[in-house]
């Protein structure tokens, strides 16, 4: 099943060339991607990450805590992956935070020992994230899962945690072990999508955001247009390729596009070289 | 794994989407253009055109509530008023008033031979002034788009109410509906999992799983042959009469009781065939990160800003309006991109009968503002009748083109004989 891709006006370029060329090249095994939103809705990044990921043979844990499972699915069916296969034969492991959390607060009082559910922490007791981390560690770690470039952690989104009772030092140490296991033992990638806003007041989500700004190897920024609402430009992408992360003294890349949102297709172009302008 | 599904034998519903031909079996509901998605009315067409045609089956409608409540109100009543006339169940959950006297106070829809005479004929005295002359001055506004069509009478999705007059007994009896009022309630113990929620918050949420499930709306009743949708209603969520202290302190003792009721009403909404609209005393809430986690948690989220008691209430420029609207939030659904309206700047008013929204005619408001200021003598010549002051009822349609008149015709001669006044031309 292939995606058909509107043609690209002169000078964009497809999401998906766009991806290989300025995201995955420099990007190798063994990094984290942090996927940031502000006044918009990043959420486009994470379906082609998740096309991506899946087209390219990665095993994938796709831990989506805010829709359900077909909203996912009829999203990759436009880009031209199927979740449901992909699932049966092992490739994805998705796990429905929505879902989840129903058979955790309406289920029975007993539980089957030794597979608690993931969202333990709503219940309570528990106030860290420990039984998510197991989750991601099982399903990721599973016998024959060896791939060709590595697992890949996909995470939407980590601020809706916050809401639900973890406390952010609970979320940051979560990312933490996520990163040791899939990033340095695994050599897999982890990609986090987190929602901010420059004059939010919610200093936990915040606090969770510049902590991850700091640790992330790459950094996606969809910001809404500083003018206002556009038909014809949705936004503005920045790229920031953390350089400084590995060489001491070198400056952090920072490319800036901006976009627009189709039906089946993201186009990336210059700031100011939109097609209605042009 | 738990996570895979499945792992209690529970069959979850699986939304039907996809761009099939079937047609939407279940009464009131009509699929979305882009994706298929399922849509309900919200009970105001303005609205529905706001949202994007309308209110997706699974999902929530919030709206922050103005400050005195009033039109909020309206608009959830609209909402159940619309589920009555459909033949919807209802959920009706309140702290403040019983549900059966909200039920009581609906409004009755406009009849479609009523509704047709009083609407077209302000549709028809509209259309004959609304001249195609392009506009020389302020020709960015040349293309905004209209609000909404003209009302077709025998339209099934998206009716129109009354507010002055009730909706008949026999029409509220006519469905099913529940009721969730928490002073009744409050005896219950509750038999889920609290997970540090609030105790009311846990009732209202297990009484609501009740139903769904009884009721067959999450397609776990396959001997059910007629689906129907449920629309489920919760008043002023999130006040003190909630047990809530939110709206009381700026460091509230529980800051996740919302936050996570509205979780899990997202599960429940996403497996089921229902519709959910909440209130919000949004300016009563200090903590005003609880306001963004709580807008994140929604899918659509409309605010209302009314303008009692306030400065802009005599503002010339704002003289034929009640209130803002902001939408704050439209979700994609199924999809990378959303339908939404192209007008942002949006207002509501409230004549005699109808409430509605529409855009702000900032230009041709500015432009008699100015004319009102320079007064005979203004040097613009925008000379003409302005339909929305002139009729005393008003029209559910809103042309959004002012009125630049440049040639002379019946209509300004006989204001300019009646206002003696004479228009320098200004090209």
């Amino acid at each position: 099943m292939t995606a058909e891709q509107a043609p690209c006006p002169p000078g964009a370029v497809c999401a998906l060339t766009f991806l290989c060329s300025v995201v995955v090249l420099p990007l190798l095994q063994g990094r984290l991607t942090l996927l940031r939103d502000s006044r918009t809705d990043g959420s486009f990044l994470v379906h082609h990450f998740l096309s991506f990921y899946l087209r390219a043979g990665c095993k994938v844990c796709f831990v989506a805590l805010l829709q359900s499972f077909s909203h996912y699915s009829i999203v990759a069916q436009k880009l031209g992956v199927s979740l449901t296969a992909a699932k049966e034969r092992g490739q994805l492991v998705f796990l429905e935070g929505l879902k989840s959390c129903l058979d955790l607060v309406f289920g029975e009082e007993e539980e089957q020992p030794g597979q608690p559910s993931p969202l333990l922490f709503l219940s309570g007791s528990p106030s860290d994230l420990r039984a998510l981390f197991d989750f991601v560690r099982v399903s990721l770690s599973a016998p024959g899962s060896e791939a060709c470039a590595g697992p890949v952690l996909l995470l939407d989104d980590l601020s809706v945690l916050l809401g639900l009772g973890a406390s952010p030092v609970a979320l940051l140490d979560f990312i933490h072990y996520c990163r040791a296991l899939v990033c340095c033992q695994l050599k897999g990638n982890v990609v986090v999508l987190v929602h901010s806003r420059e004059d939010s007041e919610d200093e936990e989500n915040e606090l969770v955001v510049n902590s991850l700004c700091h640790h992330s190897d790459l950094i996606l920024w969809a910001e809404g247009l500083a003018t206002g609402f556009c038909k014809d430009v949705h936004g503005q992408l920045k790229i920031i390729q953390r350089v400084s992360l590995q060489q001491a003294g070198e400056q952090d890349l920072v490319q800036i596009y901006q976009y627009k949102i189709q039906d089946r297709n993201v186009t990336f172009f210059a700031r100011g070289l939109s097609a209605a302008v042009l | 794994m738990a996570a895979a599904g499945g792992a209690r034998g529970r069959t979850s519903f699986q939304r039907r989407a996809g761009a099939g031909a079937r047609p939407a079996a279940l009464p009131g509901t009509r699929p979305a253009l882009r994706h298929g998605q399922l849509l309900l009315s919200s009970g105001l067409p303005s609205l529905d055109c706001v949202l994007g045609g309308g209110v997706a089956v699974g999902t929530l409608l919030l709206i922050e509530e103005d400050k005195y409540g009033l039109y909020s109100n309206l608009l959830f009543k609209y909402f159940l008023a619309e589920g009555i006339v459909c033949g919807h169940d209802l959920f009706v959950a309140s702290a403040k008033e019983h549900p059966d006297n909200i039920l009581k106070e609906l409004p009755a829809p406009l009849l479609d031979d009523t509704c047709g005479k009083e609407l077209g004929d302000e549709a028809a005295a509209v259309e004959s002034e609304d001249f195609q002359d392009s506009m020389k001055i302020a020709w960015r506004y040349q293309n905004l788009p209209k609000m909404e069509a003209s009302p077709t009478p025998y339209t099934k999705f998206g009716h129109y109410y009354d507010i002055s007059k009730k909706m008949s007994p026999e029409l509220t009896q006519s469905i099913k509906w529940h009721s969730f009022y928490l002073h009744e309630e409050l005896s219950s113990q509750p038999k889920m999992k609290t997970c540090n929620m609030n105790g009311a918050y846990v009732r209202l949420l297990q009484s609501l799983q009740r139903i769904i499930a009884q009721g067959g709306f999450d397609g776990s009743d396959p001997q059910k042959k007629q689906k129907n949708v449920l629309r489920i209603g919760i008043q002023g969520l999130g006040s003190p009469l909630w047990g809530d202290d939110i709206c009381c302190s700026d460091t509230p003792e529980d800051v996740h009781s919302l936050t996570k009721f509205l979780y899990v009403l997202r599960g429940l909404l996403r497996k089921s065939l229902s519709a959910c609209i909440i209130t919000v005393p949004a300016h009563l809430i200090q903590n005003k990160a609880i306001m963004e986690r709580v807008t994140n948690l929604s899918d659509m989220v409309v605010g209302l800003e009314s303008f009692i008691g306030s400065e802009r209430e005599t503002n010339p420029l704002y003289k034929d309006y009640h209130g803002l609207v902001h939408v704050h939030q439209i979700p994609r659904l199924n999809s990378l991109i959303c339908d939404v309206s192209d007008t942002k700047d949006l207002a509501f008013r409230l004549k005699r009968k109808l409430f509605t929204i529409e855009g702000k005619q900032t230009a041709a408001r500015l432009a008699r503002a100015i004319r009102g200021k320079c007064g005979t003598q203004g040097v613009h010549a925008h000379v003409g009748r302005n339909p929305l002051q002139t009729s005393s009822r008003s029209p559910c349609i809103v042309p959004q083109r002012s009125k630049t008149h440049l040639k002379p015709n019946v209509l300004t001669e006989q204001w300019r004989e009646k206002n003696n006044v004479s228009v320098l031309e200004y090209f």
